[in-house]
């Protein structure tokens, strides 16, 4: 069956009881309760604190076919995920479906317990590299299921994702298990998607190499939602959780697009006194915040707020009154985890405040401006973050659809052609962000603002800004680059991909 | 036209080709490409490779072809690079060959 924006959908999907398609951004209405996490007593005289990990797996009672998650703070010095899976594997236990918040290069030896039948499925935001390229290739049995960060939470909140144990690492934690985002050997910043599964997983495991006397205070996990505490040797490499050095890009294509979208920016009615704003870490995205730091200065504007993945520019505006507060998922960098620890108005907040569309009014909602990257972008405005143009999966949904649908002003920006790649194409592969949410993609060779924004058309009517539609910037790709023969899919289906809501708005399918 | 040594003209950075023209001792054009948009742009590449040899008038001969994604521009550029340095007239242009 074809779903609103036409895209076939099975009746029966292994993951789901019923399968519903996705029609509007904000038609699926939730019913019920939350779930609550159970209750257990730990007595004054009980020590949290075990040995090994494999008494540890055992104390939380893992068994074959479970389900485990982890957190993606560590991005790729993660050494959690792979320690974990290899002792599962080593145990015997067997059939289990990981659920971790993202995955990084670093887990690509996940293909050897895919294989060997530990690992048979997963739920994620994110999955790159040598691990996707199998996935796509129909490595896996059952498909694995792309959530946003916002979906995710609210798929935990409301039961669909049943985490039976879930394995944290956390930059230090003391033997209750309170833990936070700093410690002696790496620092994370924020553990804003790590919060939701302690607040909601069965059993919720601690793994530090810090273990720090008690109360660790202020704490990010909180010891009533923790079972157990292990300390191991390490839990990443710091080199690859945060990056000391966001450098401004001299890609004079990346500065163009910066350029205009701030621009755009700059003249909408959403640029004035209060206003707030959420940028990812590419380098036009970057460049945006800069140009715009310029303008707010020149015109004595200051933000109310900044959301999403904190950087250093954000964190240079805020701590110069540019910025009154920052909310902050996933700290991106060193500059950003240590603001987090010093600057009283730089928010730690978890997955479903930022972004959870049922949990009675996420963060982003209040969200004026979002400025977002893309893989591709088609005629209807519909946007692909999850496969390449050979449709292999290489990408991270994460809070795309998410603030997409809840900003009043989303901007896509992306070089119009990417090596012989068109960005803005007739269809995308893979629909991650409904057009209906976009509202303008900016490219170097030109904007295109969605027609049901007549706002916004009437607005940059007569500007010196390169306005054209969505077709003429498809047809400027296509003289350029020639014609892209479509990619040749097989009939199984390798991934599912869910709408925030629980909606499915896509199906990706194996490579030929 | 005859190739009468191996040439090289291209890198491999990204959106450039880097094209290797050898004498084919059989008869024919056989062109060995790769190519990181090939599942897109395969066919495309090869049909600009056999258009702009065909124009140079190269009937008998190989092409290694490593692409990076180049734009049918560079393809043309390349191969004829190759193909003038293959038949020794690297330094004498012949403009209206091209």
């Amino acid at each position: 069956m074809k779903n609103a924006i036409e895209r076939e959908i099975p009746e029966n999907i292994v993951w789901y009881d019923t399968v519903i398609n996705y029609a509007t951004p904000f038609e699926k209405e939730p019913t019920g309760r939350k779930i609550a996490p159970l209750l257990k007593q730990v007595k004054p005289s009980e020590n949290k604190l075990v040995n090994s990990i494999e008494e540890l797996i055992q104390k939380a009672g893992l068994k074959t076919g479970m389900t485990i998650s982890f957190h993606h703070h560590f991005r790729d010095g993660d050494y959690i995920l792979n320690s974990i899976v290899e002792k599962i594997a080593q145990m015997g236990i067997k059939d289990i479906t990981i659920v971790p918040s993202s995955l990084s290069n670093i887990h690509e030896s996940l293909v050897e317990h895919i294989k060997n039948g530990v690992i048979t499925g997963i739920h994620t935001s994110g999955i790159r590299g040598r691990l996707a390229e199998a996935i796509s290739n129909g490595l896996m049995e059952k498909p694995i299921v792309i959530r946003s960060h916002g979906g995710r939470a609210r798929a935990i909140e409301a039961g669909e994702i049943k985490i039976d144990v879930a394995f944290l690492g956390v930059p230090s934690c003391d033997e209750y298990g309170n833990a936070s985002g700093k410690g002696a050997n790496t620092i994370c910043g924020s553990l804003g998607y790590a919060k939701v599964d302690a607040a909601y997983a069965d059993q919720v495991v601690l793994i530090t190499d810090d273990l720090v006397a008690y109360p660790n205070y202020p704490a990010s996990i909180s010891q009533t939602d923790v079972d157990y505490v292990i300390k191991v040797d390490a839990v990443g490499d710091p080199s690859g959780i945060a990056s000391g050095a966001t450098r401004f890009t001299k890609n004079p294509k990346e500065l163009l697009i910066a350029q205009y979208a701030s621009k755009l920016i700059v003249n909408s009615p959403y640029f004035k006194e209060g206003f707030s704003f959420q940028t990812g870490s590419g380098g036009a995205s970057l460049a945006v915040t800069r140009f715009i730091k310029a303008e707010m200065k020149s015109k004595n504007i200051k933000a109310r707020f900044a959301l999403g993945g904190i950087t250093k520019p954000m964190v240079q505006m805020h701590e110069e009154g540019l910025i009154e507060h920052l909310f902050d998922v996933q700290s991106f960098d060193l500059v950003a985890c240590e603001s987090i620890m010093k600057n009283p108005n730089h928010h730690e907040i978890d997955a479903s405040l930022y972004a959870n569309p049922h949990n009675k009014g996420c963060v982003a909602n209040q969200l004026d401006i979002v400025i977002l990257s893309a893989l591709e972008i088609d005629v209807d405005f519909n946007v692909n973050v999850i496969t390449g143009s050979d449709g292999v999966i290489r990408g991270a949904s994460g809070g795309h659809s998410d603030t997409a649908a809840a900003s009043k002003l989303s901007i896509i920006v992306a070089p119009l052609i990417r090596g012989r790649i068109p960005t803005v194409v007739d269809g995308v592969n893979t629909v991650i962000t409904p057009g209906e949410t976009v509202d303008v993609v900016v490219t170097d060779r030109g904007i295109a603002i969605n027609p049901k924004r007549t706002d916004l058309l009437e607005i940059f009517k007569n500007t010196d800004l390169p306005i054209f539609t969505i077709e003429e910037l498809k047809e400027k790709a296509q003289k350029i680059v020639g014609k892209a023969k479509p990619i040749a899919y097989l009939e199984k289906i390798v991934g599912i991909v869910e709408y925030r809501d629980g909606s499915i708005i896509d199906v990706i399918k194996q490579v030929k | 036209m005859e190739i009468i040594k191996t040439g090289m003209a291209g890198t491999m950075e990204s959106s450039d080709i880097h094209v290797i023209i050898e004498k084919n001792e059989e008869a024919g054009i056989k062109i060995f490409l790769n190519s990181t948009v090939e599942k897109q742009f395969g066919e495309q590449i090869e049909g600009v490779i056999l258009k702009t040899l065909k124009e140079m008038d190269i009937i008998n001969v190989v092409v290694r072809a490593m692409d990076r994604g180049a734009l049918d521009c560079t393809i043309r550029a390349r191969v004829q690079s190759a193909v003038m340095r293959s038949i020794l007239k690297e330094n004498e242009l012949d403009w209206g060959l091209l």
